[in-house]
């Protein structure tokens, strides 16, 4: 029997080997939304629960494992965005050489509108927003991960970046 | 709003959010799994059913909110 089929039919071990084969995939998935290692491991797990509990209505024949895993830890990730909202963790390391050109107050300052005006959008925008200009992951991919259209992920784009614009304008910060 | 407006931003973003695209998982979290499934089932209380009951009457009631409320989400 197929590892797929063994899990649908509630075998744990089937699951264990489902869950060590992709468990670093769907981290990494999360943590681009959420951008905290400590939550999006936190969140790796709750995905598999979640997987997990569903198992009984995964059709092996017919479903998309990758999707299904892809899209529930994406609805993980936002219902974490939702329940924190205004708490805008960007990670503390900037990349390097982020800011050149400003002074070190000046470059915290910069970065706390920014972080400000990301915790302005809301978590489906936001997710959007940062999938697609910071982490560049390809339309296609974010539009399977969140269920909608490559068009409505570009409309979700347009507006975040329009608030943030707006937000980062009226902090006196032009792009 | 134009695409250079868009490639504004996000020259602006990846300037200061840094990207996790090669943070890796440092432990195997299959322990914490297991921990996770060892856990009683969350048990609902009446009156958060209750809540979800006036929700759903308040929008059969008035439907004008169902799309306001999810702009907010």
């Amino acid at each position: 029997m197929e590892l797929l089929e063994r899990f649908a039919a509630g075998d744990l071990d089937a699951f264990e080997s489902l869950f060590r084969q992709y468990q670093s995939l769907v981290f990494r998935w999360i943590l681009r939304i959420v951008r905290n290692s400590a939550t999006a491991e936190e969140l790796t797990v709750e995905t598999f629960w979640r997987l997990y509990r569903a198992h009984a209505r995964f059709d092996p024949a017919r479903g998309n494992w990758g999707a299904w895993m892809r899209r529930t830890s994406t609805n993980v990730a936002l219902d974490h965005l939702r329940k924190t909202r205004r708490e805008v963790p960007l990670l503390d390391d900037p990349p390097d050489g982020a800011g050149r050109g400003h002074e070190p107050g000046e470059r915290a300052e910069l970065r706390r509108e920014i972080e400000r005006a990301i915790g302005l959008l809301s978590p489906r925008l936001r997710a959007a927003v940062l999938l697609a200009l910071v982490e560049e992951e390809p339309y296609e991919n974010i539009a399977e991960a969140l269920g909608i259209s490559v068009g409505a992920v570009k409309v979700r784009v347009f507006r975040g970046v329009r608030i943030l614009r707006k937000q980062l304008s009226q902090a006196g910060v032009h792009s | 709003m134009s695409e250079r407006e868009v490639d504004e931003v996000r020259k602006l973003l990846k300037k200061f959010v840094p990207t996790v695209r090669d943070t890796e998982l440092r432990r195997d979290l299959w322990p914490a799994m297991l921990k996770r499934m060892e856990q009683p089932p969350v048990h609902v209380p009446w009156w958060d059913w209750a809540l979800l009951a006036g929700v759903a009457l308040l929008f059969c009631l008035f439907p004008g909110m169902i799309p306001a409320l999810l702009y907010h989400l």
